[in-house]
């Protein structure tokens, strides 16, 4: 399904004035495809992803999935909680994985989450696992992997859900130009064959050659679609 | 507890130790609560085990509260609760702590005056010139049946040793008949119905709600058997020092279990908003750390309350140490519900955490 973002404003109180963060932005990603938010720092790439993924409410505006709106102003924490568990997945600037549980568990946990048995999304998460290329390190914990293989298995988390929209910030910060590229390839990859609608957040041009379309952030505002 | 049980295991170590120190409080608190059964046995078991339902004392003045050693009834009064309505028996009882001698030792003990067939001698009676010991008495006495005790200038034959271990203010209880206490406690009768006979009259009623006109009539104070035992001289101070430490170790365990609960949860906020940001709802992770600290709270208390039976089990006969149900299970839920309060407390942080962390770590 589509990812649309319509007219999404996003107000900071500041001081006794406020700050915007994000100003009218309305951006449409096609389903299977990938869309880069390029922009210098502080233009509000990051606002707009957290307003994506619920985890801000806007201001103003809504973002839909498909023909049904997610996120709006009035949204609950709760309803914004629940769509991120069923129709989002997120690849986070660090890995940010936990500690104490294996790879496998890291994408296993997602259908405790749910309310379902971990076992159940065993098969899926092997897969994803495979795809990314750390299967081999299934059993491992984060402290005993690398930071490429923690990220892969990140981006594999992400999409144990079979979400309909994924969303990724800065993958590549941390990583050198060709891992960089080899990440970003990965992700686009990931995205068509699993038909999410990607969001991928990035302060670097020059990884970004397989993604679909790129657009650009300045002053909170979206510069060029 | 998908997390919750994986934490556990990878961060054993601080949790073998916050389970030590609840193993060990839990310890403290069932020894503590099973050593004040035992001594509250030893100084009440007299009284408790009285086949009576109350206890009729005469204080010297009418506000006095209850007092097995300043407590003393009239031949008048005994005789006023015999009539009183709903009263099926009212027996005269003496007590006087005294100094017992064998042919081959001497021993303080508690003498029980009664009137011949009064019932109140348990598995038996006892005739004058004769006196009925308890196995602590016969122990400390060495002493048996057919052996001579002199107390109070009397020389008295033991007629039997029953199976009844009652004490009274921690020394061992003789029963002798109510002539001859009155003889050893020096509280003879004066032959006058106004005059002391004994020290309380025991009461054994059916459902009676006269207590308290009689009370006023015959100038005596009521209580229940159970709380009577509040009229033995030793027992309040002893029962009120060590229930305040018991109560006092239950807080400190709360808070513990609060202090640490709280340093682990601060300690994961990274995580709880990387969870809330995959999705996990805020009932979720309560529930998650809220069974991390159960788990952790009743395994301690288990192994903590299992060692207090091996524990008592060593300790030397002196040590009056009443292991049952009520002294390691009720102080072992309290903990278990408490340390629960305290852990609630702190893992009610987790709703304040913002998922917008997980955005902004590196």
């Amino acid at each position: 399904m589509d990812l649309h973002l319509e007219h999404v404003t996003l107000v900071y109180p500041d001081g006794e004035s406020t700050l915007t963060a994000v100003d009218d932005v309305s951006l449409t990603v096609p389903a299977g495809t990938t869309t880069a938010l390029l922009g210098p720092s502080g233009a509000g790439k990051s606002s707009l992803l957290a307003v994506a993924a619920g985890l801000t409410a806007p201001s103003w505006g809504q973002v839909r999935i498909g023909e049904s709106v997610v996120f709006e102003p009035t949204t609950s924490v709760a309803d914004a909680t629940r769509v991120r568990r069923d129709r989002i997945g997120m690849v986070f600037q660090a890995p940010q994985l936990l500690g104490s549980l294996t790879a496998l568990e890291q994408l296993e946990l997602h259908a405790h989450l749910r309310g379902e048995k971990p076992a159940s999304l065993r098969d899926r998460s092997l897969e994803l696992l495979d795809a990314v290329g750390v299967v081999d390190h299934a059993a491992k914990r984060p402290a005993q992997l690398s930071g490429g293989q923690r990220q892969r298995i990140a981006i594999a988390r992400a999409l144990v859900g079979e979400p309909d929209v994924l969303l990724v910030d800065e993958p590549t910060s941390a990583l050198d130009h060709e891992r960089g590229v080899q990440v970003v390839e990965l992700i686009t990859g990931l995205a068509r064959s699993t038909g999410a609608a990607t969001v991928l957040v990035s302060h670097d041009s020059s990884t970004l050659a397989s993604v679909d379309a790129t657009v650009q952030m300045v002053d909170a505002r979206l510069d060029s679609v | 507890m998908f997390v919750a049980l994986r934490d556990l295991k990878n961060a054993r170590g601080r949790f073998v130790l916050m389970s030590v120190v609840i193993i060990l409080i839990t310890f403290l608190v069932t020894f503590l609560s099973s050593l004040t059964a035992g001594l509250a046995r030893e100084s009440t078991s007299a009284v408790t085990d009285l086949p009576s339902d109350h206890l009729a004392f005469s204080m010297p003045s009418a506000d006095d509260s209850p007092e097995f050693t300043a407590s003393r009834v009239t031949a008048d009064q005994w005789t006023g609760w015999e009539d009183v309505d709903g009263v099926e028996s009212a027996d005269p009882l003496g007590v006087a702590t005294t100094r017992a001698e064998s042919a081959s030792t001497t021993a303080g003990v508690t003498a029980l005056g009664v009137e011949p067939g009064s019932g109140l001698v348990p598995g038996g009676d006892v005739a004058s010139g004769e006196v009925v010991l308890t196995p602590g008495a016969a122990a400390d006495l060495d002493a048996e049946v057919g052996d001579a005790v002199t107390m109070g200038g009397s020389d008295l034959t033991v007629a039997a040793v029953v199976d009844a271990d009652e004490s009274f203010s921690h020394s061992p209880v003789v029963w002798t008949t109510l002539d001859d206490w009155q003889a050893i406690g020096a509280r003879g009768a004066t032959g006058e119905s106004d005059g002391p006979v004994a020290s309380v009259v025991a009461l054994s009623s059916s459902g009676t709600d006269a207590f308290a006109t009689a009370d006023a009539d015959l100038g005596t104070t009521t209580v229940t058997t159970s709380d009577a035992r509040s009229a033995v001289p030793s027992f309040a101070g002893e029962n009120l020092s060590l229930t305040t430490m018991q109560l006092f170790l239950l807080v400190i365990s709360a808070l513990v279990v609060g202090a640490f609960f709280t340093v682990w949860t601060i300690s994961r906020s990274a995580d709880i908003a990387v969870l809330k940001a995959l999705g996990a709802s805020t009932p979720y992770l309560l529930k998650d750390a809220l069974g991390q600290a159960a788990l952790v709270l009743t395994g301690g208390v288990a192994v903590g309350t299992g060692l207090t039976v091996p524990g008592a089990a060593v300790l030397p006969a002196a040590v009056p140490v009443s292991v049952s149900w009520s002294t390691t299970l009720v102080p072992a839920v309290a903990l278990v519900v408490l340390g629960l309060v305290g852990a609630a407390v702190s893992v009610a942080r987790i709703t304040r955490v913002d998922p917008h962390a997980a955005l902004a770590a590196h």
